[in-house]
C-alpha cells in the first residue's frame, strides 16, 4: 500500500471516492507483484505470514481499536480457527470430497464466529478492566484444556495435515509457495476490504459511540452490550480466518497458536502499528513479522527488544507508527514538511546512539550471563571485544546516557518545530 | 481419607494465604489508581529470584528482607517513571504499560538465570519435619510460610484500619479526588502503595520460591490466577480478595489429590462405545482439571454473580 493511500486511509476522508478506491486498487496491485519484486523463498514465506497477521491484526483492532475492548485472549479465535481448518482438511481429505482449498478459511471464519459468540456472550457483559481480565481467565482456560483435550488439539506435538491432498482446480496444487502467497494474499484483501466496509457501516460508528462515551450511546438508544457483543463476534470470525490461513500455510496447528504469546503478539503488532486508524495494524503486522524474521536470526534475546519497543511506545508515542505518519500529512498538504524533518534528523541520530548504547549493554550482559560458557568474547556492530572488560562497558553507557539526553533535547526541539510549522499549515489553510 | 482432607486443608490454606499476599496488592492498587497491574505476578517472581540470588551470598535470612525492599524499590520507580506518564493516555495504556513490563521482566529473568528452575533450596533451619499425621511428615518450612503470610496479613490489617496513612488510604479507596482536594499527597501515596504491593508479592516469592520451582514461567503461571482471585472476589474490595484467595486455594489443593474421574463416577453405567466417543472428557481426573478450575470459577462467578463475592462496583 503506498504511503499516500495509507494516510488517506487514516486520515478517513469522506467524499473522495477515488482516493479510498485508489489507495485499494494500489494495494490489489502491490499484493499482485510483490512477490516479482521479491522472489526468494524466505521473502515468499515472511510475505505470507505477514498476510495472515494482518488479518489477525486487524480483527483484533476491531475490538481494541474500534470498539475499545482490550482482549488478551484473542489468539483463542485465531487458534480455535486454525484447528478446526485443520481437521476439516484432513475429513475431506478422506472422504474425498470436491472442496478446494481456498474455501477452508471459511471454515476457520464459522468456528471463530461460533467461539466468538460462545466466550462473547460471556465476557461482553462487562467492559473496561473487567472485560480484560476476563479474557485472560478464558484464554487460559481455553489453552490449559487445550493441553488436557488431546485428541482434538494433537498434544504438545499438534495436529499437521496436508494442503495438496485436496481436489485441485485448474491445476493449481498449492504445494508451491507462491500459489499459497496468493491464496493468503486474496483472502487478506477481502478480509481487509470487508473489515474497513464495517467501519463504514452504522454498526461501525456504534461501535466507535460505545469506545469514546458509552454512556452517552446508552443514552441515545443503544444497548451498549449488545453492540460489544457482536463486535466481539465479528472479531473472533475473521480471528477465524486468520487461523485458517495460518493452518493452511503451515499445514500444522499447536495449542501454543491459542496461547498467551500468540494473544501478546497480536497486541504489540497492533499497538505498535497504531490502533486509532484503519491503517495502523497494517503496518504493525508488517513491521513485527518483519522484525520478528530478521531479528531472531541476529540475537538470541529478540523478544526482549520486542518488549522494549512495545513499552517505549506505549510511553512515548500511544498513536503508534501510523499516528506519528498522520500527524505529518497536514504539514505536507501545506508544504510545510521540509521545516520539520531537519529536527527530525537531528533528534534521529542521538536516538539512534542511545539504542545502539542500550543494545550493547544487553548484549554484553547476555553474553556473561546466557553465553556463559562460550566466554566473554564477543562481536557487537562488526566490533569484536570482551564483554567483562570496563572501556566495552563505558562506551555504552556514556552512548546510551549521553544519546538519550541529547535525544530528548532534539525531541523538544523537533516538537517545537513541529508545533510551528503545523500553526502555519493552519494558517494557510484558513486563507484558502 | 481424613489424612487427605487434612494435610489438603492446610495446603490449601497455605496457597491461599500465599495468593493473599499477592492478591492484597494488586487488589488496593486497582481500587486506588484504576490500574490493573499486570506485572504483580512478575515482582512476585523477581521475589524469588532476588531471595535466590542472595540466599546463595549471605543467605536466606538476610533475602527474605532485602529481596522484598529491592522489589518494592523497583516497584516504587515503576510507577514513578513509568506509569505516571503512562496515565495521561488513559487506563488501555497503563494497563498494556504493565503488560509490557512483564514481557521484559520475564526476558531479563530468563537472560539473567536461565529458562532452567534454578536449585533454590528450604534454608537448613527450617529443613525437618514439624510434625507427623498419620504417617505423613508435613514440613516446618510450609508452617513458616503460613506463619509470616498471616503476621503480614495481621499486620496490614492494623496498618490500614488504626494508622493515619492506612486512613487515607482507605479514603483514597472510594474517593482518590477528594482525598487530594483535602490537601493529602495522592502522588505520594499511589507510589508508597505501589512500592508496598511489589513488595509483599516479593515477600511471596521469597517464601514461595524453595517450595514450588524456581523458574522464569511462574509469572506466566501465576499471574492469571491472580486475576481470577480479584474478579472472584469482587474488583477492589480485600475482602472479597481474601475469601476468594482461600476458596481457589482450597479448591485446588483438593482438586489435586483427587484422583476421580467420569469414568470412574459412572463407568458401568455407559457402554462402551459411548465411552470411546467421549474420549478425552471421559477419562480425564479432577487432579488433571485443576489448573482449569480457578477459570471455570471465574467464567461461573461472572455468569451468576458478576460483581464477585463481594464486590460493591460493577465495572
Amino acid at each position: 500500500m503506498s504511503a499516500a493511500g495509507a494516510l488517506e486511509l487514516a486520515s478517513g476522508r469522506r467524499g473522495r471516492p477515488l482516493a479510498t478506491y485508489g489507495a485499494w486498487l494500489a494495494a490489489a496491485v502491490a499484493l499482485g507483484l510483490l512477490p516479482r519484486l521479491f522472489s526468494s523463498g524466505f521473502a515468499l514465506t515472511t510475505m505470507s505470514l505477514m498476510g495472515v497477521m494482518i488479518v489477525f491484526t486487524l480483527s483484533y483492532n476491531m475490538l481494541l481499536g474500534q470498539t475499545g475492548l482490550l482482549s488478551f485472549g484473542h489468539a483463542v479465535f485465531f487458534g480455535l480457527g486454525g484447528f478446526f481448518t485443520v481437521h476439516m482438511m484432513n475429513v475431506v481429505e478422506g472422504d474425498g470430497a470436491p472442496l478446494p482449498l481456498f474455501l477452508f478459511p471459511l471454515v476457520g471464519a464459522a468456528a471463530g464466529l461460533v467461539f466468538g459468540v460462545i466466550f462473547g456472550a460471556v465476557s461482553t457483559r462487562r467492559a473496561g478492566t473487567a472485560f480484560a481480565m476476563i479474557t485472560l481467565g478464558i484464554a487460559e482456560l481455553v489453552s490449559s484444556s487445550a493441553l488436557i483435550l488431546r485428541r482434538f488439539f494433537g498434544g504438545e506435538a499438534g495436529v499437521t495435515t496436508d494442503r495438496t491432498g485436496l481436489v485441485h482446480l485448474f491445476g493449481v496444487t498449492f504445494g508451491p509457495q507462491i500459489q499459497v502467497y496468493y491464496l493468503i494474499a486474496s483472502w487478506c484483501f477481502v478480509s481487509a476490504a470487508a473489515m474497513y466496509a464495517l467501519t463504514r457501516t452504522p454498526f461501525g460508528r456504534i461501535c466507535n459511540a460505545v469506545r469514546d462515551n458509552p454512556e452517552r450511546a446508552r443514552f441515545i438508544g443503544y444497548n451498549t452490550q449488545t453492540v460489544r457483543f457482536i463486535a466481539f463476534s465479528l472479531a473472533g470470525l475473521f480471528a477465524g480466518v486468520a487461523g485458517g490461513l495460518a493452518a493452511i500455510n503451515f499445514e500444522i496447528m499447536n495449542s501454543a497458536q491459542l496461547g498467551a504469546a500468540q494473544s501478546g503478539a497480536v497486541i504489540l503488532m497492533a499497538y505498535i502499528g497504531g490502533v486509532g486508524g484503519f491503517v495502523g495494524p497494517i503496518i504493525g503486522a508488517i513491521l513485527v513479522t518483519y522484525l520478528q524474521a530478521t531479528l531472531s536470526d541476529l540475537t538470541d534475546v529478540w523478544q526482549l527488544y520486542f518488549g522494549l519497543l512495545f513499552i517505549g511506545m506505549v510511553m512515548f508515542a500511544p498513536e503508534g507508527v501510523a499516528g506519528l505518519l498522520a500527524r505529518q500529512q497536514p504539514l505536507l498538504q501545506a508544504r510545510q514538511l521540509h521545516r520539520v524533518v531537519p529536527f527530525y534528523l537531528l533528534a534521529l541520530l542521538p536516538g539512534l546512539a542511545a539504542a545502539a548504547g542500550l543494545s550493547m549493554m544487553i548484549e554484553m550482559t547476555n553474553q556473561l550471563t546466557g553465553h556463559a560458557p562460550d566466554g566473554p568474547a564477543m562481536v557487537f556492530l562488526y566490533a569484536p571485544f570482551n564483554a567483562n572488560a570496563v572501556l566495552p562497558w563505558l562506551i555504552a553507557v556514556v552512548l546510551f546516557l549521553a544519546g538519550t539526553w541529547l535525544f530528548l533535547r532534539a525531541a523538544r526541539l523537533a516538537s517545537a518545530a513541529y508545533d510551528e510549522a503545523l500553526a502555519t499549515a493552519r494558517m494557510r489553510k484558513s486563507a484558502l | 481419607m481424613v489424612e487427605i482432607v487434612f494435610i489438603s486443608t492446610l495446603n490449601g490454606v497455605l496457597y491461599g494465604m500465599l495468593l493473599f499476599l499477592m492478591a492484597s496488592g494488586l487488589t488496593v492498587i486497582f481500587s486506588m489508581m484504576g490500574v490493573l497491574n499486570f506485572a504483580h505476578a512478575s515482582f512476585y517472581m523477581l521475589g524469588a529470584f532476588f531471595g535466590f540470588a542472595i540466599s546463595r551470598h549471605v543467605g536466606f535470612w538476610p533475602g527474605l528482607v532485602i529481596a522484598p525492599l529491592l522489589v518494592g524499590g523497583i516497584g516504587m520507580a515503576v510507577e514513578r517513571y513509568g506509569l505516571r506518564r503512562v496515565h495521561r493516555h488513559g487506563h488501555v495504556a497503563e494497563l498494556l504499560f504493565t503488560f509490557g513490563l512483564t514481557f521484559v521482566i520475564q526476558q531479563l529473568v530468563e537472560m539473567a538465570w536461565g529458562k532452567l528452575p534454578v536449585d533454590y533450596r528450604v534454608p537448613p533451619s527450617l529443613d525437618f519435619p514439624a510434625f507427623t499425621v498419620f504417617s505423613t511428615n508435613y514440613p516446618t518450612f510450609k508452617i513458616f510460610e503460613l506463619l509470616i503470610s498471616v503476621a503480614i496479613f495481621a499486620a496490614l490489617l492494623l496498618a490500614v484500619k488504626r494508622t493515619r496513612i492506612g486512613l487515607i488510604v482507605q479514603a483514597a479507596l472510594s474517593h482518590p479526588d477528594m482525598v487530594g482536594m483535602l490537601g493529602h499527597n495522592v502522588d505520594g501515596v499511589f507510589m508508597l502503595v505501589f512500592g508496598v504491593g511489589a513488595g509483599l508479592a516479593a515477600i511471596a516469592g521469597v517464601i514461595a520460591g524453595p517450595a514450588l520451582v524456581t523458574q522464569s514461567n511462574m509469572a506466566e503461571l501465576l499471574g492469571p490466577i491472580l486475576f481470577v482471585v480479584v474478579v472472584v472476589g469482587g474488583l477492589g474490595s480485600l475482602s472479597g480478595a481474601f475469601a476468594a484467595s482461600l476458596l481457589i486455594g482450597l479448591v485446588q489443593t483438593f482438586a489435586v489429590a483427587s484422583n476421580a474421574s467420569l469414568a470412574s463416577a459412572f463407568g458401568s453405567l455407559v457402554s462402551q462405545r459411548a465411552q470411546a466417543y467421549l474420549g478425552d472428557i471421559w477419562n480425564v481426573t479432577v487432579a488433571q482439571i485443576a489448573p482449569i478450575l480457578p477459570y471455570l470459577l471465574l467464567v461461573l462467578i461472572l455468569i451468576f454473580r458478576p460483581r464477585g463475592l463481594i464486590g460493591a462496583r460493577d465495572s
